[in-house]
């Protein structure tokens, strides 16, 4: 399995899952024994991921998915900013939901370029915010989900702290991979990236001004409508506190296994790795074939070597447009081959796996050149 | 800014889906001379990535021209 945007949970995140559906169970805001039992462990799984990505628990919420994080995170900042606009300052490789997001406050602005590794220039950043239209946020990924590439979050940050703009990093492909972010205001991750249940967690930093549009909630720290299901966070936090005890080991195997991929992939003619080669997220790497459609890769991989692989191609996911992130960098978007690497305490086997890969790919994109005929373009 | 809108498309793709229209016309510039003018038109909104990702690839230059529903696309074969 080579696809771990949602990955086995962690071994040790399974037990505690299981322990916790007999402790956790109940309404943390009940007085009675259970509830009061279920409110500890909460206290205990916030105090544990603030500790493991290196923030203050009263500064960490936990939500139902990232995408509810970001969402919490980009509307808290704005909202808190209102008399001063609503232009939300994106960039071209941003999540989706961000981007959807900031379309919708403001469907003038348009998300700052990249380059063709997949970075923002702090130039442009700043460029943005001596904009007229004045922005209320920056959010700025700490790295690529897609690419692996690393964005200059230190960099950005002192550009926004000169304009006064505070910044939202998205490390939800990030968090526990690599050493956590130290210049944010807001920050969300993805307990799923660390082979924990897909639980999401915003942490805004103490000081910053952050106030949800609507009513009063009580719930994590009133950026939330409900708490969250106590078995839950006390999984994603046992998947963080795992990660990061393991992390400089696992990232620097990691780092390894895509490097195999990287040159395996260069070495097949007209294939093109995207993405910075060094700067970037140590697990997460792709490739384009010119000619051939992801789809074919993808169901031949599958099917010929029994490998799980993603893809950016527009073929192969539900919509026509293919992957914006690959688009915005000027990369090819068919033949698009994206691996997200397991931890290697959920995926044992993994560098037999990418080994597998590395000597399919010269067979399985010659073959599916040799069926369209375009060996010779 | 396409100084070839008026000839006829040495490329017709609009219907077909990536990688088809890169292929085509990969196949038209492979048999033209270097400083041919190419017109092509297509629909795929993948082709707007990845007609100037192969034309960088192979050392073409190429500019589009956004018409409603579909790209023109003019390239110049390197």
């Amino acid at each position: 399995m080579l696809d771990a945007t949602r990955s086995p949970l962690h071994p040790i995140a399974r037990d505690t899952l299981l322990a916790a559906l007999d402790e956790g169970w109940a309404d943390p805001r009940r007085l009675h024994r259970e509830g009061r039992r279920a409110r500890l462990l909460l206290d205990r799984a916030r105090e544990s991921v603030a500790a493991s990505i290196g923030a203050r628990p009263d500064e960490l919420s936990f939500h139902p998915s990232a995408e509810h994080a970001l969402l919490a995170g980009v509307r808290g900042l704005a909202h808190a900013r209102r008399r001063t606009g609503s232009r939300v300052v994106t960039s071209a490789v941003d999540r989706q939901v961000l981007l959807d997001e900031a379309y919708a406050v403001d469907p003038g602005s348009a998300p700052l370029p990249v380059d063709r590794d997949g970075r923002v220039n702090p130039a442009s950043v700043a460029a943005s915010l001596a904009e007229e239209t004045p922005a209320v946020l920056v959010a700025l990924q700490q790295a690529n989900g897609e690419v692996g590439t690393s964005q200059p979050v230190a960099d950005v940050h002192s550009v926004c702290r000169s304009a006064a703009v505070p910044l939202l990093v998205d490390a939800t492909a990030s968090l526990g991979r690599v050493d956590p972010p130290r210049a944010y205001d807001a920050l969300v991750g993805d307990a799923a990236t660390v082979a924990g249940p897909p639980v999401g967690v915003l942490t805004v930093r103490t000081g910053t001004r952050f106030d949800l549009p609507g009513p009063r909630w009580e719930p994590e720290h009133g950026r939330e409508p409900a708490d969250p299901w106590v078995p839950l966070a006390l999984a994603a936090a046992e998947a963080w506190q795992q990660a990061e005890a393991a992390r400089a080991a696992e990232a620097e195997s990691a780092r390894e296994l895509v490097d195999r991929i990287r040159a395996a992939a260069r070495a097949v003619p007209d294939v093109e790795v995207v993405g910075d080669p060094v700067d970037r997220l140590p697990h997460v790497v792709t490739f384009s074939a010119l000619y051939v459609d992801g789809e074919s890769i993808v169901d031949a991989l599958d099917r010929e070597h029994g490998l799980a692989v993603a893809s950016g191609s527009a073929c192969t996911s539900s919509r026509l447009e293919p992957s914006h992130v690959l688009a915005a960098m000027g990369a090819l978007t068919h033949g698009n081959v994206r691996v997200t690497l397991p931890l290697a305490a959920v995926a044992p086997h993994r560098e037999v796996e990418v080994d597998r890969l590395c000597r399919a790919l010269p067979g399985v994109i010659a073959d599916l050149r040799s069926r369209l005929g375009v060996d010779d373009l | 800014m396409c100084d070839a809108t008026d000839k006829a498309p040495d490329l017709d793709a609009r219907g077909l889906k990536c990688p088809l229209p890169v292929i085509r016309l990969a196949r038209i510039a492979r048999a033209a001379d270097p400083g041919t003018v190419l017109l092509a038109l297509a629909d795929d909104p993948a082709a707007e990535a990845d007609i100037p990702a192969w034309a960088r690839m192979r050392g073409h230059t190429v500019t589009l021209e956004r018409r409603g529903a579909h790209t023109a696309y003019r390239i110049v074969v390197g």
